[in-house]
């Protein structure tokens, strides 16, 4: 006789841990849904993959004419287009991450309303499959430096480091917001006013070092600004190591994440009846 | 994690959901949340604050409640019920899509639900990258889907569309593959809501095939259907959910017959004992309308096989009126079936009716009309040219299905008639005439 796994089903079931075991077992899935993410993207698009490049690099043309050549931003010594690309690459991947992300429970409705699987991994998929489109606009950034002569030192390698930060405030963001939009479509329509507001207190456009010593600390209370200052260290030697702000936004990042994900847990039941 | 080797695969104990009327409006908006936590600080925003609002019990609803049953590994279950009894709710909470309100269901092994076939398909993607995506989906590791890859191939029969997007897939393609994936998947529970409803006749026997071998090689199935031949073939025992409630439980036979003896709301006779109140108009008013098997009464059943009477009791209240009555009977998808006129009436077509109370009598012969529900619908014609009166819903009764004589075939029998034709087969010439080369 086989034994076979018992599953209870009832009200509350399970409190509100994540269930590790559950999620792993459900791996290949996560793989599919981020895989299916990437390929749907491009797939119905006249640039196709192109737009990957296309949206940092039109957003580093038009900072480089405006804050650049005529507000005459600082760019912490270095050519202001390679300044703001640096720092856009970081800021394109998390700003769709955390478009995606949120809209991702709500824009597969029928999927949820229909069969079960870890809700997690509609939000964590939607930000992953956003990895891609750093590969591509690495090339182009990769290219600048070559144009600009910028070497890059072996600070190079602490990129994926930062990168993995900006893909957890991503998560960490979209799970919050992913669950409230089940409950509340506003969430929906307050998201790219967000992330716009989110651009300019992240230091894009301007370089950190425009930020009053006093405030350094608050400032790295947005993870974003400990993200993009370590791009711009690793890649261009401006800025300095973030240090201390780094350990300040990590532990607002992981706020961030345990709340999300216990407050994702705490609706997630109730998604398919109240999608 | 608790594991089970006994027999039991399913044991549903008091289980209940409940929703508000309120929520089919679908989502909150933030500022009703705002207004609400005027009243109630904080209720809103977590999920449980909704169901603490005892105060609007009237806004409640129970999609189920109190329903309790075991099912053994094994064993097939049927689960039939008028729409919104609660038979798609039971499956969604014992998929996990949703959690119940009270109450507990224990699952002994691994749960695959197949509740609507295409979920999950991407139109962008190919045949090939759906596959792998609906498997993950439902709960594949990637190396089983692959292993099945080629089987699920073969019995949705894509695979010259294999490597198209999914959205130039007609719909009967669409569905034939989506019940490819989740039939191959290997999970102890099956839990099927409606397959039937799609695809055409040759994969609907396949797909009927498919579990009936599911059952046989030991896995438990929950079969939610309106199909009565199809569950009266593939499930020993069935439920009867009504109102959220088990209302019978026991061996399918019985439940069905019990189901449909009451289930439909028909109108087999109506009668105006009065002829004042009767419906009707100076000339003519009716009495009584009926329909009932050949020599039977209008509660008894009527199948494919039953020849039927429809009786319409009428006064003509105007001397000399030359009238006739014309029914015309539509079945479920609104199309007509035919017109019947009395025209091989011999005693009184076509001569003046004295004033009196009338009976016609209208004869539908065996195996003529599908199963299904059936309108009747009656004119009243003077002169053969003037239609004086008009009614209709006069009667709405069910034809059943004869599960007898379908060979295996357990979907929709196609076709607004089911007549029972004259054939024949004859041998024209011996295989002695084909050529070595052209036999198989």
């Amino acid at each position: 006789m086989t034994v076979r796994q018992v599953t209870r089903i009832a009200a509350a079931r399970g409190g509100l841990r994540v269930d590790w075991a559950e999620l792993w077992a459900y791996r290949d899935l996560l793989y599919f849904l981020t895989w299916r993410d990437v390929k749907v993207r491009y797939k119905q698009t006249a640039l196709g993959v192109a737009w990957a490049v296309l949206q940092p690099v039109a957003a580093m043309l038009v900072f480089s004419v405006f804050f650049g050549l005529l507000a005459r931003l600082p760019s912490d010594g270095v050519p202001y287009p390679v300044f703001a690309y640096a720092a856009l690459v970081p800021w394109t991947f998390f700003a769709n991450a955390v478009i995606q992300g949120s809209n991702s429970l709500v824009d597969q409705e029928a999927l949820l309303t229909k069969v079960y699987f870890p809700r997690l991994l509609a939000p964590t998929a939607a930000v992953l499959a956003g990895l891609i489109d750093v590969a591509i606009a690495a090339v182009v950034l990769i290219a600048m430096l070559l144009i600009y002569g910028i070497v890059p030192t072996l600070a190079l390698l602490t990129i994926p480091l930062f990168l993995v930060l900006a893909c957890v405030t991503a998560l960490a963001v979209a799970i919050w917001l992913s669950a409230l939009n089940v409950r509340f479509r506003d969430v929906r329509y307050t998201l790219p006013f967000l992330v716009q507001i989110w651009l300019f207190a992240s230091p894009v456009v301007y370089p950190s070092s425009l930020v009053p010593a006093p405030w350094n600390l608050l400032y790295a209370l947005n993870p974003m600004a400990s993200v993009i200052d370590g791009f711009r260290w690793a890649l261009l030697g401006t800025a300095e190591f973030p240090g201390l702000r780094l350990l300040v936004s990590l532990a607002v990042v992981a706020l961030l994440l345990v709340g999300g994900l216990r407050y994702f847990r705490s609706v997630e039941r109730s998604f398919a009846d109240a999608i | 994690m608790p594991s089970s080797s006994s027999d039991v695969a399913l044991e549903v104990r008091g289980l209940g959901k409940r929703y508000e009327i309120g929520e089919q409006e679908r989502y909150l908006a933030l500022r009703d949340v705002i207004a609400r936590a005027v009243t109630k600080p904080l209720a809103g925003l977590t999920g449980r604050g909704r169901s603490d609002r005892s105060a609007e019990s009237d806004r409640i609803f129970w999609a189920l409640r109190d329903v309790d049953f075991t099912l053994n590994h094994g064993e097939a279950l049927g689960i039939i019920g008028r729409n919104g009894a609660g038979k798609s709710t039971l499956l969604k909470i014992l998929s996990r899509i949703t959690e119940p309100t009270e109450g507990e269901a224990v699952v002994a092994g691994r749960v695959g639900a197949l509740l609507e076939v295409g979920t999950g398909f991407h139109p962008e993607l190919t045949g090939r990258e759906n596959i792998l995506l609906n498997g993950s989906i439902l709960g594949m590791r990637r190396t089983e889907i692959l292993r099945k890859f080629d089987e699920i191939v073969d019995f949705a029969d894509v695979h010259r569309f294999i490597d198209t997007p999914v959205k130039r897939f007609s719909s009967g393609m669409r569905a034939r593959l989506a019940f490819a994936v989740a039939a191959f998947l290997e999970t102890d529970i099956l839990v099927v809501d409606e397959v039937l409803a799609v695809g055409d006749a040759e994969f609907q026997r396949k797909c009927m095939g498919k579990m009936g071998d599911a059952t046989r090689e030991g896995r438990t199935v929950l079969f939610v259907t309106h199909n009565m031949t199809a569950v009266e073939s593939l499930c020993a025992r069935s439920i009867w959910l009504e109102g959220g409630r088990v209302h019978a439980d026991g061996p399918t036979s019985e439940v069905v017959s019990k189901y449909l003896s009451t289930s439909f709301s028909l109108q087999s006779e109506q009668s105006w004992p009065d002829v004042q109140e009767a419906p009707g108009n100076h000339t003519v008013r009716l009495h009584r309308v009926a329909v009932h098997p050949e020599g039977g009464s209008s509660s008894d059943a009527i199948d494919v096989r039953t020849p039927i009477s429809i009786d319409i009791d009428y006064w003509n209240l105007k001397e000399g009126a030359r009238l006739n009555l014309s029914l015309h009977v539509y079945n479920e998808q609104g199309v007509e079936v035919f017109n019947a006129l009395p025209y091989l009436e011999r005693e009184w077509q076509g001569k003046p009716f004295p004033r009196g109370l009338y009976r016609d009598t209208c004869h539908i012969p065996a195996n003529l009309l599908n199963d299904g529900l059936h309108r009747v619908e009656l004119l009243v014609v003077e002169n053969s040219a003037y239609v004086i009166f008009h009614m209709e819903d006069a009667l709405l009764f069910d034809v059943r299905d004869d599960p007898i004589g379908r060979e295996g075939w357990y979907g929709n029998w196609e076709g607004a008639v089911r007549p029972q034709l004259a054939w024949e087969t004859r041998q024209l010439e011996a295989g002695a005439a084909i050529p070595e080369a052209m036999r198989d």
